[in-house]
C-alpha cells in the first residue's frame, strides 16, 4: 500500500512533472460552479425544443395532427417528419464492417413509420422551455401497430417478423474472423475434433445504458450562412464533418464548441437526432435553438450499449493445454445503425484470445436489428464483452479440468519473454509481465487468507458463503493506427492533432484535438508540456473542443487522448525547441550543434554562463528584430501523430464476494487490482480512472439492466429503475499499478480510460459463482440480483430473465411516454 | 404568478414565479445561478442540491413558492464569505485535493450534500460518509476519492488536531497520490 514509484538513476535537475500527482486545473471552475455546461448557455431570442416521441416501438404513423400545438401559448412553430424529410437525410454511420452490410438509413424523425419507443415524431419550437414541453401532449398522431421485434435469436429465425419490411431480414451482416484463414493460427474445426476436452457455454451481455450525469443538449446559432454548434458531446470534430455531410451546410460554414462536458462513457461518441434536428430548424427560423433532454429522454433515445448473446466454445487438452477458441455472437443493433454500432462487436473480435497462447481461433458475429433504441460505444464497447466472455470461460475450463482457475491462466498465458508477441487474433502485443501484476494483486487482495476462510464457511456450511474471483486481461487501446482502421472498413483515420503557441510573454497555449469530458486534459497535457520545454506548469494553458480553436482533431473515445493526442503534443513540443534552437544559435553566436537545450533554456556547451530561455526566445522571435536570414519569426509548431500499433494495457483484477445462500444478496467483501497502463503522467488521475471503471463493470455485474417489457417499453427509464450505483452500493477498491512503457509512442503510456471497466465485470461474477459452485450454480445472468443469485441457487439455472414491469421488484416503471400502452402481447406488463 | 423574496447566496431577489416552478429552474433560469444543475427527474441523482435555510434539499423537489422567504445557499455562494469569491471552503478544497471529481457534474450538489453530513455528522467514518451521500450520483469517480474528500474536509472542519473519535484521520489515509508501482520496465 506503500510503494511508490521510484526512479532510479535520476540526475540532478528540475523536478519532473511527468509522474506528479498534480492537482487538477480544471477543478478550480468546476469546485465553485463557474461552469460552462452547454445547458447553461443563453442567446438573445433564443427559442426551446421539445420533442413528441413514438409511445410506441413498431408501427406505421397513420395520422399525423400538430393544429392544436400550433395553436399552444408560446408555441412559434411544429415541425414533422414530412416537414423536414426533404433535407434531414440519413444519420451517419462510420463502420461498415463488411461489403455486404444493410443499413436501413436513420432519419433523425420518423416520416411514416417508427421503430423503436422515443423515436422523435415531432419539435415542437416555443418561446420557453416549459412552453414546448406543455404543448407536446397536444400533438395527435395516430399509429397502426406492427409486429414488435425485440428477441435477437427469434429476431434471426426463419419467418420472424421483420424490423424493417422492405429488407430481406433482421440480420445487418455477417462478420467473420477465422484465423485459419488469415494465416495468424490453425484450423479450428480440427482443433476442436483433436481435443480432450471442449466446454461450451452461452453467456448475456445485458444491455447497459452510458448514463452519463450531464444530459445531452445542443444549442444552434444561426448567423447569416454560418452557424455555431455548442453540444454536450465528445466528438466535436467529427460531429462537425458527419452534421455538414449530413444536412449540406459546407463544412466551413459550420463551427463546433464542446463546453464543459458531463461525462460521457462513449455515449455522447454520436452524431444525435436532436443535433441534426437542432440545426435544420435553426437554419429553418434563422433564430438560435436550444434542445436539452430530461433523464427519461436521455435513458430512452441516447444510444445504449453492450446486448450481446455469445457462444464461446472453449477446447484444450487434459493437462489443460488451451487448443481452441470458437466464439459466434448475437449483437443487438437496435432499430437503427449509429454512427459505430456495427463496429462495436468487431472491434471486439481481436481481444476474445485475451492473453492466452490460442493455436486456433474463429469468430463469427451477426448483427441484429430489434425494434430498441440502437446501441453503440459504451466504455470498452466490445473489449468488455469479450474479456468476460473469455474470462468466464476459462473459469468453466478449470472447473472441467478440476484446476486451480489461476494455474490454468498461468499455464497458457504470455510470458513477460515472449513480448512483443502476435496473438491468434493478428495483435502484436507490446509489453508486460502478467505474473508480476498477479502477484501483486494477489498480495493486495490477502489471498490466502481469504482462500482459508472460503474453505472453512464451507466446512462449515455457513449461510454466507465466500468466493474469490480472477480476471486476468488485457486491452487494445489507443485508437488507433489509421491504416488498420482503413483495413477495418472504418469511416476514419485515428491520428490526433497538437499545436503550440508560445506567447510573447513566455506563456504557452497548447490545442489539443483531443476533447475531453472529466480525463483531465488540462492538466495532464501541462504536465506533458512543462517537461518537454521546460516551461512551469502555471505558464501552460491547454485548449480545446472548439473547432474554430483546434482545427483539426478526431477527439475523445478507446482510452486514446494520452497515447495519441499527447504524443501528439510532445511531438509538437519537440519542433517548437527545434524551431527555437535556430534562433537560439542566432542570437547567442554559436552553431546550433554546441547548443544543449535542458530544464527550458539554450547554453552553449562547455560555457557556463551562457543561456537563453525559450520564454524569453518567445518574447524576441514575437519583437523579431533579430533573427536568421530564411527562416519564419515563430517558433510555434503543430504536429500530427499516427501510432503504429495500438498499445495493450493489462493487469490482474480479483474480487471476493460474499453471497448470503438464504437471501441471495451479494456483496463485495474486497476489491484488488493492478493494472500496467504504461508510463503514468499523473497518478492521480490514473488511479481516478481505475476507479471510475471499477464502478462501472462492477455496476454491469450487480446493478444495471436496461429493461423491455414484451411490447419493446423501456421499463428502466428513470434512475429509480436504471441502478447506478450510490457510494453505499460499492466496495473500497485497492489498486496498484506496474509499469512497462508502451513502445509505440513517445510517452510510452498504454491508455486507462477502460481498464476497470473491462477487466472488473468477470472478476465480479466469476466471485459469486465461485462462492456457490459447490452447491451447483454453474451461471448467473448479470446483473447478480438477489432474486436471480437465489433462483440460481434454489432453482438451478442461469437466474432467468430480470422481473420486468407487472413486478415491483425492480420498479416496473411507465415513462410519461409509454403510459397506457399494452397490448395482448404485454404478459408481462400486464398489470402495471 | 406569484410573488416570493428569497435571498440567495447573500442577495436578496423579490420575484414573480409560475407556482410550478421548481426551485432549480428558478435558480437556474431567472437568477442566472447555472452553478446548480438538473441530472434526473425524479430525485435519485442529487446535482441540483442546494442549502434551503441551511438544510440541503435536491431543489428539483422544491417549489420556488416553497423558498419564499427563505435562505438559499447553492454552490456559487460557499466559498469566502459567502459571496462564492475568495477563498475555497474547507470541502471545495478536499475535493479538489483528494480528486473527488472528474466531469464535475455531480459536483456542486455532491458538495453541498458533503456539508449537510459533515454538520449533521463532524468525524464520520468511510461507511457513515458512504451512506450519508448515497442521495447523491456519480458516475466517474467510484465514490473513494469523494469519500476520502469528505473526511478530508471534515478534519479541517472541525480543526485540524487530528483528534478524531477513533477513525483514520483522513491525514493519514491513502492520498490517492501514490500508486503501487512494482517495476519500471
Amino acid at each position: 500500500m506503500t510503494a511508490v514509484e521510484e526512479r532510479t538513476g535520476t540526475t540532478p535537475g528540475p523536478e519532473k512533472e511527468i509522474g506528479k500527482a498534480r492537482r487538477r486545473k480544471e477543478d478550480a471552475r468546476l469546485i465553485t460552479g463557474k461552469t460552462t455546461w452547454t445547458d447553461n448557455m443563453v442567446l438573445p431570442g433564443m427559442l426551446h425544443l421539445a420533442v413528441v416521441r413514438s409511445p410506441v416501438a413498431h408501427a406505421r404513423i397513420t395520422h399525423v395532427d400538430v393544429s392544436a400545438v400550433r395553436e399552444a401559448p408560446g408555441v412559434i412553430a411544429v415541425f414533422t417528419g414530412s416537414d423536414l424529410a426533404e433535407e434531414q437525410g440519413s444519420l451517419p454511420c462510420a463502420w461498415p464492417v463488411t461489403p455486404e452490410m444493410v443499413n436501413p438509413g436513420h432519419p433523425s424523425i420518423a416520416v411514416d413509420q417508427v421503430n423503436h419507443v422515443g423515436e422523435a415524431v415531432a419539435v415542437i419550437v416555443a418561446r420557453s422551455k416549459t412552453a414546448a414541453q406543455d404543448a407536446v401532449e397536444l400533438a395527435d398522431i395516430d399509429y397502426e401497430p406492427l409486429p414488435v421485434v425485440l428477441d435477437m435469436e427469434e429476431a434471426v429465425a426463419d419467418g420472424a417478423d421483420l424490423v424493417h419490411d422492405h429488407l430481406e431480414s433482421n440480420t445487418s451482416y455477417h462478420f467473420v474472423f477465422d484465423a485459419g484463414e488469415m494465416g495468424t493460427g490453425s484450423d479450428t474445426d480440427q482443433a476442436f475434433a483433436d481435443a480432450d476436452v471442449v466446454v461450451s457455454r452461452r453467456l448475456i451481455q445485458q444491455r447497459l445504458i452510458p448514463a452519463f450525469m450531464e444530459p445531452r443538449s445542443v444549442v444552434v446559432q444561426p448567423q447569416g450562412d454560418n452557424y455555431t454548434m455548442w453540444s454536450a458531446t465528445q466528438i466535436p470534430h467529427i460531429l462537425r464533418v458527419m452534421a455538414a455531410m449530413v444536412t449540406g451546410i459546407p463544412e466551413h460554414k459550420l463551427r463546433v464548441v464542446a463546453p464543459d462536458v458531463g461525462g460521457g462513457f462513449g455515449g455522447k461518441l454520436q452524431v444525435n437526432p436532436e443535433e441534426i434536428l437542432c440545426l435544420l430548424i435553426a437554419r429553418r427560423l434563422g433564430k438560435p435553438v436550444k434542445w436539452t433532454e430530461t433523464r427519461s429522454e436521455s435513458l430512452m433515445t441516447a444510444h445504449h450499449g453492450r446486448d450481446q448473446i455469445q457462444y464461446v466454445d472453449i477446447a484444450a487438452d487434459r493437462e489443460g493445454n488451451l487448443k481452441g477458441l470458437r466464439v459466434r455472437l448475437l449483437a443487438d443493433m437496435g432499430a437503427y445503425l449509429r454512427l459505430i454500432t456495427p463496429g462495436v462487436p468487431a472491434l471486439g473480435a481481436f481481444m476474445y484470445p485475451g492473453i492466452y497462447k490460442f493455436p486456433a481461433y474463429r469468430f463469427e458475429c451477426d448483427g441484429v436489428f430489434t425494434n430498441k433504441v440502437p446501441t453503440d460505444a459504451y466504455r470498452g464497447a466490445g473489449r468488455p464483452e469479450a474479456t468476460f466472455a473469455i474470462e468466464r470461460i476459462m473459469d468453466e475450463l478449470a472447473v472441467e479440468l478440476g484446476m486451480d482457475p489461476l494455474e490454468l491462466r498461468r499455464k497458457n498465458w504470455i510470458n513477460a519473454d515472449e513480448f512483443p508477441f502476435t496473438t491468434v487474433a493478428g495483435l502484436a502485443y507490446d509489453s508486460g509481465d502478467y505474473e508480476t501484476a498477479t502477484q501483486q494483486a494477489l498480495e493486495l487482495l490477502g489471498y490466502d487468507e481469504l482462500r482459508a476462510e472460503q474453505q472453512r464457511r464451507r466446512e462449515s456450511g455457513d449461510r454466507v458463503q465466500l468466493g474469490i474471483g480472477i480476471s486476468t486481461f488485457t486491452e487494445m487501446c489507443g485508437l488507433a493506427p489509421s491504416r488498420v482502421l482503413g483495413s477495418l472498413s472504418f469511416g476514419a483515420g485515428g491520428w490526433e492533432h497538437a499545436a503550440i503557441r508560445m506567447l510573447p510573454t513566455g506563456k504557452v497555449e497548447v490545442v489539443t484535438g483531443s476533447t475531453p469530458h472529466g480525463q483531465g486534459h488540462e492538466t495532464a497535457w501541462s504536465q506533458l508540456v512543462a517537461d518537454s520545454l521546460g516551461v512551469p506548469f502555471e505558464d501552460v494553458e491547454v485548449l480545446h473542443g472548439d473547432t474554430a480553436i483546434s482545427s483539426r482533431g478526431l477527439d475523445t473515445y478507446g482510452s486514446r487522448s494520452l497515447v495519441v493526442g499527447g504524443s501528439a503534443v510532445v511531438k509538437a513540443a519537440d519542433k517548437v525547441i527545434a524551431k527555437a534552437r535556430k534562433i537560439a544559435a542566432h542570437l547567442l553566436e554559436a552553431s546550433e550543434d554546441d547548443l544543449d537545450f535542458e530544464a527550458g533554456k539554450f547554453s552553449v556547451r562547455g560555457t557556463p554562463g551562457t543561456g537563453l530561455g525559450i520564454q524569453e526566445i518567445a518574447l524576441a522571435i514575437f519583437a523579431a528584430h533579430n533573427y536568421p536570414e530564411g527562416i519564419e519569426p515563430s517558433i510555434d509548431a503543430e504536429a500530427t501523430f499516427d501510432p503504429e500499433n495500438f498499445s495493450f494495457p493489462h493487469g490482474t483484477h480479483l474480487c471476493a464476494m460474499e453471497v448470503d445462500t438464504e437471501t441471495g444478496f451479494v456483496k463485495i467483501r474486497k476489491y484488488a487490482c493492478v493494472d500496467d497502463v504504461g508510463t503514468i503522467v499523473n497518478p492521480l488521475i490514473v488511479e481516478g480512472q481505475v476507479h471510475g471503471g471499477l464502478a462501472q463493470g462492477i455496476a454491469q455485474a450487480l446493478y444495471e439492466e436496461a429493461v423491455y417489457d414484451a411490447d419493446g417499453n423501456l421499463t428502466t427509464g428513470t434512475f429509480v429503475d436504471y441502478l447506478v450505483p450510490s457510494a453505499n452500493d460499492l466496495p473500497h477498491f485497492d489498486t496498484g499499478n506496474t509499469v512497462h512503457s508502451a513502445p509505440g509512442n513517445p510517452i510510452g503510456a498504454k491508455g486507462v480510460g477502460e481498464a476497470g471497466c473491462i477487466a472488473s465485470t468477470p472478476a465480479v461474477v466469476n466471485a459469486a459463482l465461485d462462492a456457490v459452485r459447490h452447491l451447483g450454480v454453474t451461471d448467473i445472468r448479470m446483473p447478480l440480483t438477489p432474486e436471480r443469485v437465489w433462483r440460481a441457487i434454489h432453482r438451478g439455472g442461469d437466474g432467468g430473465d430480470r422481473a420486468t414491469a407487472g413486478s415491483n421488484a425492480y420498479g416496473g416503471a411507465q415513462t410519461e411516454t409509454t403510459a397506457g400502452v399494452s397490448t395482448d402481447a404485454s404478459s408481462l406488463g400486464g398489470d402495471r | 404568478m406569484t410573488r416570493i423574496s428569497v435571498r440567495v447566496d447573500g442577495a436578496s431577489y423579490d420575484d414573480d414565479v409560475e407556482p410550478r416552478t421548481l426551485l432549480v429552474h428558478y435558480l437556474r433560469e431567472q437568477l442566472g445561478k447555472v452553478g446548480t444543475v438538473v441530472g434526473c427527474d425524479t430525485s435519485n441523482c442529487g446535482a441540483c442540491t442546494v442549502h434551503l435555510d441551511g438544510e440541503a434539499v435536491k431543489s428539483c423537489t422544491v417549489l420556488a413558492v416553497q423558498a419564499d422567504g427563505a435562505e438559499v445557499t447553492t454552490i456559487e455562494g460557499v466559498a469566502g464569505d459567502g459571496s462564492g469569491n475568495g477563498q475555497l471552503h474547507p470541502m471545495q478544497k478536499a475535493f479538489h485535493e483528494m480528486h473527488g471529481l472528474q466531469c464535475g457534474y455531480c459536483t456542486p450538489g455532491m458538495i453541498m450534500a458533503s456539508l449537510d453530513l459533515v454538520k449533521e455528522n463532524p468525524d464520520p467514518s468511510e461507511d457513515e460518509v458512504r451512506e450519508g451521500i448515497e442521495g447523491n450520483l456519480c458516475r466517474c469517480t467510484g465514490y473513494q476519492n469523494i469519500v476520502r474528500a469528505v473526511q478530508q474536509a471534515a478534519a479541517e472542519m472541525r480543526g485540524s488536531d487530528g483528534n478524531g473519535n477513533g477513525h483514520v484521520a483522513p491525514a493519514e489515509v491513502d492520498t490517492a497520490a501514490a500508486p503501487h508501482v512494482v517495476g519500471q520496465a
